[in-house]
């Protein structure tokens, strides 16, 4: 595995960084990804198989120019369609894709363009992925939010005019307990229109759970679909677990989530395999669950604390807008989300041709949302998952989409 | 256009029949567009009229335009007749557009569902138009449920294919005494001015414009359109032979008795 990912802290103590060491470059340290934890919840279903099997025989170099102008000549673009929008074939024909993309996306969604903003209430985390800023053995400044303090963040981002949050935290079950996320919630609904979470995996019934407190859309990055990779980039947590992973999107649809996202982060491996499985991962559950609301997000990797090395490798720019396109032609009527790990000049651009929704007013840390919004100082605060590429306010960002001929939305659900 | 051409929905009468949706497109655009349109009743989504003071989509529409607010957004009866109520309490009026789907991807109405929640609302006071697929005897259901209008779909919803259900549109025509108001599919004036000329009561567009590259000046075509086929109608089209000509003299013309 590339050296960019391991920095040792020297805070740690001298039994955990021989453990963290051990997990590093002993694979038989590690636990099977592929066994379930006690209490994990395992479901009858086919899906993985189906986006599993596909993804298996994908190979991207076999497709040509001419599969990608057929493909483009398609009204209803097919899996073999959306495997040759995504080769490097495509590649000359961006321009196309870009303008076909386009069409639908105006067809689907007009030229409105939503916007959200994101709240992390904790930055605890029981995992060992290489790559994240939150991973357990990166020594940053650690923070829960309590209930007051949570608040207090939602009224500030609520005073700037948001009505739809996304609440995330890092990934500890017993520093962010379901019952935690679940009265953050519940808060939130009294300041926002539109609340969904991004947290750890979890069973059924805690989804429902989560459904009853004001939660109507959950949001899991399968980080990577390459199980080996997985294996590689994922040491140590619950979430080594790779099929409960893969499986939380059909756990919340069952436990009556309207609407559910898909994504894996770019640049920690084949990223057109990755762009397929999200995909098909998406067609897959909406064939299986036709009244869920089905949306797709991009992530590319971005540099954390103490690791400034870590980047999106081989997903420049161009390869996304081409990831992009093809989730639009292949996938019309999902919505897709495009973060501030983007930079706004991407941003601008990809909203015109894809993307449906964007944040604003966007930190990755933990409770700073006043200094980041009034410049008012407070020591304490919680270190920040990566760094974004793009600041913009809401009114900011409002006021771009404006000009580039876009019309903001802030809201457009109703909870039922 | 003959004078007092005026059709009636809940004991209102309107005379445009162009009914304009407002989604998909800038809000600063919505007045314009009305004003070319020469609509007096305009859809808006309830989930996104039911936001705060930022940007309320109900601040653009021009006063003395009839709300028809719908539920987008419902997957059942239910949560349409929610939908209704909330829109009736945020001072949306009682004219409702029942739009109930279990389909994320093609956005199909459920006729079901539909007929469940016409049968609530028209027994609360709603004028209710619902959005169907055209099939007669969910029609006929929605007609026995209180229904005010029955809105088939010509096309897939914003898929601008025009009168792809021609046929089943005019049985619902021919056979339903209710106001027929085409909904969704309606790509272009002609296609609207078609729908008027099979005898429809009105045309509700919204995709057809928003994605127009000037939505004021296709407003006004929608609207001369509409108003070109309903004059049609009435004065009644010339027949259409299936083929072959009309000889000016009978072929039976030697008979003598």
């Amino acid at each position: 595995m590339p050296n960019q990912f391991f920095v040792d802290s020297e805070f740690l103590s001298p039994a955990a960084l021989k453990r963290k060491h051990e997990l590093e470059n002993n694979p038989a340290s590690r636990t099977d990804i592929m066994t379930y934890l006690p209490g994990m919840e395992v479901i009858k279903s086919d899906t993985r198989e189906q986006v599993m099997g596909r993804v298996a025989s994908y190979d991207a170099s076999q497709f040509t120019a001419k599969d990608v102008l057929r493909a483009l000549e398609h009204e209803n673009c097919t899996i073999e369609d959306f495997q040759a929008l995504l080769s490097p074939a495509a590649a000359p024909f961006l321009e196309q894709m870009a303008t076909r993309a386009r069409r639908e996306t105006v067809r689907h969604f007009g030229n409105t363009v939503y916007l959200f903003t994101p709240l992390y209430i904790a930055n605890y985390c029981e995992n060992y992925c290489v790559y994240c800023g939150f991973n357990c053995y990166n020594h940053i400044r650690r923070m829960r939010l309590d209930m007051e303090q949570i608040e207090h963040e939602m009224k500030i981002i609520s005073a700037s005019g948001m009505e739809e949050i996304l609440i995330l935290t890092g990934e500890s079950r017993s520093k962010s307990s379901v019952e935690y996320i679940g009265d953050a919630c519940a808060l939130a609904r009294k300041y926002f229109r539109m609340v969904g979470v991004e947290v750890y995996p979890l069973n059924t019934d805690e989804y429902k759970y989560l459904h009853e407190r004001g939660v109507d859309y959950v949001t899991v990055f399968q980080e990577t679909y390459d199980a080996v990779r997985y294996e590689q980039l994922h040491l140590a947590g619950h979430k080594r677990v790779w099929p409960y992973r893969f499986d939380a999107q059909e756990r919340a649809l069952m436990g009556g989530m309207r609407g559910v996202a898909f994504s894996a982060l770019l640049g920690l491996a084949d990223f057109r395999k990755d762009a397929l499985a999200t995909g098909l991962h998406a067609y897959f559950l909406q064939r299986k669950y036709p009244h869920a609301e089905i949306s797709l997000s991009c992530p590319r990797l971005r540099p954390i604390v103490n690791n400034e090395a870590i980047n999106p490798q081989d997903v420049h720019e161009r390869e996304l807008c081409q990831i992009l396109c093809a989730y639009r032609i292949f996938l019309p009527f999902a919505g897709i989300t495009v973060s501030s790990r983007e930079s706004a000049s991407f941003r601008n651009g990809i909203a015109k041709i894809a993307a449906t929704k964007i944040s604003a007013g966007v930190s990755t840390g933990i409770g700073d949302h006043e200094s980041k919004y009034t410049g008012k100082e407070n020591e304490n605060e919680g270190d920040e998952q990566f760094e974004i590429a793009d600041s913009r306010s809401l009114k900011s960002m409002y006021h771009d989409m404006e000009s580039e001929g876009l019309q903001p939305v802030l809201n457009d659900y109703l909870y039922l | 256009m003959q004078e007092n051409d005026s059709f009636q929905l809940g004991g209102h009468s309107f005379t445009s029949r162009f009914i304009l949706g407002s989604g998909k497109y800038s809000l600063n655009l919505i007045k314009a567009a009305v004003e070319h349109a020469g609509a007096q009743i305009i859809t808006l989504a309830v989930r996104r009229a039911n936001t705060a003071d930022h940007e309320n989509i109900l601040d653009y529409i021009p006063k003395g335009v009839t709300l028809l607010p719908n539920t987008s957004g419902a997957r059942n009866a239910d949560e349409a007749v929610r939908i209704a109520r909330l829109a009736r309490e945020m001072g949306c009026g009682n004219f409702v557009k029942i739009e109930i789907m279990r389909d994320t991807k093609y956005l199909m109405p459920d006729n079901q569902e539909t007929i469940k929640a016409t049968e609530t609302l028209a027994s609360d006071g709603f004028v209710v138009l619902p959005y169907m697929f055209p099939d007669l005897m969910a029609a006929r259901d929605m007609v026995k449920a209180g229904a005010a209008a029955i809105m088939p779909l010509g096309a897939p919803i914003g898929s601008n294919q025009g009168l792809q259900a021609k046929p089943f549109i005019q049985i619902l025509v021919n056979e339903i005494e209710l106001p027929i108001i085409v909904d969704a599919g309606i790509g272009r004036p002609s296609q609207a001015c078609e729908a008027m000329e099979m005898g429809c009561t009105a045309v509700m567009a919204n995709t057809a414009l928003a994605t127009a590259g000037d939505i004021p000046l296709m407003a006004h075509a929608f609207r001369n359109a509409i108003e070109a086929g309903r004059s049609a109608w009435l004065a009644g089209l010339g027949r259409v032979l299936e083929r072959g000509a009309s000889a000016s003299d009978p072929l039976t013309g030697f008979l003598r008795n």
